[in-house]
């Protein structure tokens, strides 16, 4: 059977689902006979390479970068999954979103008890930064979502079962216990 | 003339007497309806829909319809199921419902009924409204994000005199369940722990505990809510 190819990204994530990925300890001995990795911060690659079969994606849409990450993948991937919460509602970088985008960027950089470097008393913005968004954005509020594994982190038997039944084609088994939203 | 009457819930014909609703009955026998704003010995309001069942291709809501001789009730059923999912989606998109920052994670029932009917996502786009939290009170905090206009508090939790600590203020997609701030102020450990424990989701928080049972040993963890019943 010819490897499945998978990409995987963190968009306004943290990188626990990536550590939770990690977490499926040595069944990740028999991933690897199963995948080959693409576009990911597991092996470096920036850019993609070649078309891929399943694209990972943790973390929501908080700015220009993510929605631009976010197509790319949409892009070049066959399948595309939402991993975690922050994907699939925004998850705790959301709990900005009932807040004026200037109340929140002034608590930042300048009115926040642990702001004290900033003597120029600067906001960034640059052309070359990413432009923040009004909200930050579930993921499948921007592009087609194919699959979503929800959790905080997803736990690993979860990630398992989804990603094993993708590859070899069969049935996802998920029982009660692995779906869970913290 | 008997008070005795037959119903039929999902072909299973129960033997039960006028005066319950279905509900009751339901439990009575095992059967599983979902609820949220019903609670056992409060006054029924019908507002959360989420015992919606199906009696001649019509829908009521369970927690206020009284038995009648002959009903026939479709409860657990493809159709059903899926518009108690797609209550539940609503809840959770015309909310803020943050599970993994909230303390009642593990203990919600509505996070529950979203496992038990397997939400992974919810179909509905999502509102973010914003909420303002009152942390004013010394023994709770009132969590509006989280609050999904059950009225629990309202009907169940009273000072000896039968005042009531919570009410509700405006109406329609502004209403909202707020704390008496006289009556607050009179507040003893004992009722603001009964508060936390009668509200279904993560709104009223007693303070300086939270936490307490760790992952892995929460209610609605390792089985799904209901599970004692059937169907």
């Amino acid at each position: 059977m010819n490897k499945k190819i998978i990409a995987t990204t963190s968009l306004a994530g943290c990188f626990g689902c990536h550590m939770s990925i990690l977490d499926i300890d040595e069944r990740i001995l028999d991933l690897i006979e199963l995948v080959e990795f693409d576009k990911s911060p597991i092996d470096d690659i920036k850019k993609f390479t070649q078309p891929v079969d399943i694209g990972i994606i943790e973390g929501g849409c908080c700015n220009s970068e993510n929605i631009e990450t976010l197509k790319y993948f949409r892009e070049n991937c066959n399948i595309l999954v939402s991993l975690g919460e922050c994907a699939i509602m925004g998850g705790l970088p959301a709990l900005r979103n009932g807040i004026p985008i200037e109340e929140c960027l002034r608590e930042a950089y300048l009115d926040g008890p642990t702001v004290q470097l900033n003597t120029e008393q600067i906001i960034p913005a640059h052309e070359e930064l990413p432009m923040i968004l009004d909200k930050v954005y579930p993921c499948h509020e921007i592009v087609k979502i194919d699959y979503f594994l929800p959790g905080c982190p997803p736990r690993a038997d979860l990630i398992w079962n989804a990603l094993y039944a993708l590859i070899t084609g069969n049935k996802m088994e998920l029982p009660y216990e692995v779906i869970k939203f913290d | 003339m008997s008070n005795q009457i037959k119903i039929v819930i999902d072909g299973q014909e129960i033997i039960t007497e006028r005066g319950k609703t279905i509900v009751e009955v339901a439990r009575e026998n095992n059967i599983f309806i979902p609820t949220l704003c019903f609670f056992e010995g409060a006054e029924k309001k019908a507002n959360c829909r989420i015992c919606t069942i199906k009696i001649n291709n019509r829908m009521m809501t369970s927690c206020t319809t009284p038995v009648v001789d002959g009903m026939e009730i479709e409860n657990n059923t493809p159709e059903l199921n899926d518009i108690r999912k797609s209550i539940i989606e609503l809840l959770f998109v015309s909310g803020n419902h943050f599970c993994p920052a909230c303390e009642k994670s593990g203990n919600c029932e509505l996070q529950a009924l979203a496992y038990r009917y397997q939400m992974m996502v919810p179909r509905f786009p999502y509102w973010f409204p914003k909420k303002q939290i009152d942390a004013s009170n010394k023994k709770i905090i009132k969590e509006q994000n989280r609050c999904i206009a059950c009225k629990r508090c309202i009907k169940t939790i009273f000072d000896e005199k039968g005042r009531r600590y919570f009410a509700f203020k405006n109406r329609g997609q502004k209403l909202e369940v707020v704390l008496d701030q006289v009556m607050g102020k009179t507040m003893s450990d004992e009722i603001a722990k009964k508060a936390m424990e009668n509200c279904p989701v993560g709104s009223i928080l007693y303070r300086e505990t939270g936490f307490e049972v760790p992952i892995g040993e929460r209610k609605y963890e390792n089985e799904p809510i209901g599970s004692n019943l059937k169907g």
